[in-house]
């Protein structure tokens, strides 16, 4: 950008303000992951703030060898593959036919999707409908309702735009079929947006609990990490007043390892966005296009 | 005439049926997973049987619409209406022009590597679910957490932020902020880049120093933008996001907690069958109201000369 008539001063107070938004944003994540390494005598004297204090790595390691939180991780990454490979299919299917501006019932196809995006039928109708199904207390009711956004379409649809026609109508010349020019051209030119569209449905995925928590109730092992992790915060507010008011040093431990778990189900995305920072921030930019 | 003009449909599917056959899966979920639950939204009107297809059910009071008038003399409702309201508004007033202000200070920094670092560490709080932020919230806010830390370290006395139900819904509008501004930069920030750098140039020329151009450049320039997202906000004035809420909440803090997608999720699915169409009822009440909103504010922005997103 243009800037001449700046000063010193003014850059220095910029980066200023910033650096206090960086402490705000990761004064917390640090604060938790503190309580995740530190003794649990420091956590429960209330010594524990950004630094750990007593470091060890017992509750990291309690999480990771207690079968009940490993197999909801191992579970939820499953999960998040399954859904994100399904709706990436789906979202590319229903995106793709939009490129061709003589494709009949295009315009009514594009108000059918626009208009979910505002009106929604409902929790409780969709609960009936899941009913009706079969789908309550079934682990597919975390894969299908929620497979397709129309938002990412909209957003793999605006990239697909972007692609010259002139390329598509020179492999039909040489006789390719659509399916053919998806697989050969489009697909191959997409890939930023696609690696943005995967990470928003897995991070949708890995981090929903919504879902699980309407229509799973009984059948546990289908609970993903969040809704697990979700039951034992709420159980443990209650336990950990109980724990203090008889004077019982678990609480300590109970808070270090509900940290741990914070952390274990935090960092499989904390390691990968970053890496993709530049093309989300494009696939954002290019989803405020709408037709 | 009708021959050639059948036999060029006839031409047009030869080639085309493969995208139709492509459109098929999602045609499908569409139908079933969007728009065959909204015959679903029948049952606001009927009384419920379990066994009973909603077009079978009896019609409630009322002309059906015994479960409205119900909803209406409803405490609880009232009550989540009122909250639902109350956090929205905050949120805009107090978390709208965050973003904004925080675009245009990232756009001042010039030193390239700083910038990318500082964006990356802003979007994090976007990439952490609800539950997760819930439980940084009883950590950070809790009487031995950091915030009180930093209230002892000043000589102040500990305040249990949640525990008080307007400290509480402060926690819940800061972390709401927390998690969205660094992520909703992005789209200011593409919308700075899109101004003409003439502007600045020719305003540098006549001595404009930073804080005039941001003034009368940048914010201008962003401000279909931000009219747009504008828009879209209020249109969720009354809308709620249930995961959000029902992380944080707890029993404490009930009054000012349990918004209407909350009403809905306790009496609707776990209150007893008879109370499903009370929560059918005010989760359609909610719904058009969000729509009709949206409609008003599209037009108003219309009105003054703004493009609107309808």
């Amino acid at each position: 950008m243009f800037t001449k008539n700046t000063s010193k001063v003014g850059d220095a107070v910029i980066v200023f303000i910033c650096v206090i938004f960086i402490v705000i944003c990761l004064a917390p994540i640090l604060n938790i992951f503190s309580r995740s390494v530190s003794s649990s005598s420091a956590l429960v004297s209330g010594r524990v703030s950004l630094w750990p204090i007593g470091f060890n790595l017992d509750s990291l390691k309690m999480v990771w060898e207690d079968p009940k939180y490993t197999t909801s991780l191992g579970w939820t990454a499953i999960l998040t593959i399954i859904c994100t490979i399904f709706s990436l299919f789906i979202t590319v299917v229903c995106a793709y036919p939009f490129v061709y501006n003589n494709l009949k019932g295009r315009k009514f196809l594009n108000g059918a999707l626009i208009f979910t995006m505002y009106f929604n039928a409902g929790t409780i109708p969709n609960y009936l409908l899941m009913k009706s199904l079969g789908l309550l207390e079934n682990p597919l009711v975390l894969i299908i309702p929620s497979c397709l956004s129309v938002y990412n379409m909209i957003l793999m649809r605006s990239f697909f735009y972007g692609i010259s026609d002139s390329l598509r109508e020179s492999a039909e010349i040489d006789g390719a079929g659509p399916i053919k020019v998806l697989t050969s051209i489009y697909l191959p030119l997409s890939k930023p947006v696609l690696a943005t569209i995967a990470l928003f449905y897995a991070v949708g995925r890995w981090n929903g609990y919504g879902d699980a928590l309407i229509y799973i109730i009984r059948e546990k092992q289908w609970f993903p990490i969040q809704l697990l992790l979700y039951n034992i915060i709420q159980n443990s507010t209650q336990s950990i007043e109980i724990s203090r008011l008889e004077g019982f040093s678990l609480p300590g431990v109970s808070e270090s390892i509900k940290a741990a778990t914070v952390i274990f189900a935090t960092v499989p995305i904390l390691l990968i966005y970053p890496w993709l920072q530049k093309y989300f921030v494009k696939g954002v930019t290019l989803g405020a296009i709408k037709e | 005439m009708t021959r050639s003009k059948s036999q060029k449909t006839l031409n047009y599917f030869k080639r085309y049926w493969t995208l139709y056959l492509l459109l098929l899966v999602p045609v499908i979920y569409l139908i079933v997973f969007k728009y065959s639950p909204m015959a679903n939204i029948l049952v606001a009107f009927k009384n419920y049987y379990i066994n009973r297809s909603v077009f079978d059910m009896p019609w409630a009071d009322h002309n059906g619409f015994g479960f409205f008038v119900k909803a209406f003399q409803n405490p609880d409702f009232i009550n989540a209406i009122r909250n639902t309201f109350l956090l929205n508004i905050l949120d805009l007033v107090c978390g709208f022009p965050v973003p904004i202000i925080l675009a245009l200070i990232l756009n001042e920094l010039r030193m390239m590597k700083f910038k990318r670092v500082t964006q990356t560490i802003l979007y994090m709080p976007h990439f952490l679910s609800w539950v997760i932020i819930a439980s940084l919230s009883m950590q950070v806010f809790s009487t031995t957490g950091l915030v009180n830390d930093i209230i002892r370290a000043f000589g102040g006395e500990p305040v249990d932020f949640l525990k008080d139900p307007g400290l509480w819904a402060g926690t819940y509008i800061f972390l709401g902020i927390w998690q969205s501004m660094g992520w909703n930069t992005i789209i200011y920030l593409a919308a700075i880049t899109g101004i003409n750098p003439e502007l600045y140039e020719a305003a540098a020329v006549d001595g404009a120093k930073r804080f005039r151009m941001m003034w009368h450049i940048t914010l201008p320039g962003i401000r279909p933008t931000v009219v747009i997202l504008l828009i879209l906000s209020l249109g969720r004035i009354l809308g709620s996001d249930f995961e959000r809420i029902y992380a944080q909440r707890n029993p404490l803090v009930t009054s000012v907690s349990d918004v209407i997608s909350v009403f809905v999720y306790n009496y609707g699915i776990r209150g007893t069958a008879s109370q499903i169409p009370l929560g059918a009822a005010v989760g359609l009440f909610q719904s058009v109201v969000c729509v009709i909103f949206l409609v008003i504010v599209n037009a108003i922005a219309k009105r003054f000369g703004e493009r609107g997103i309808l």
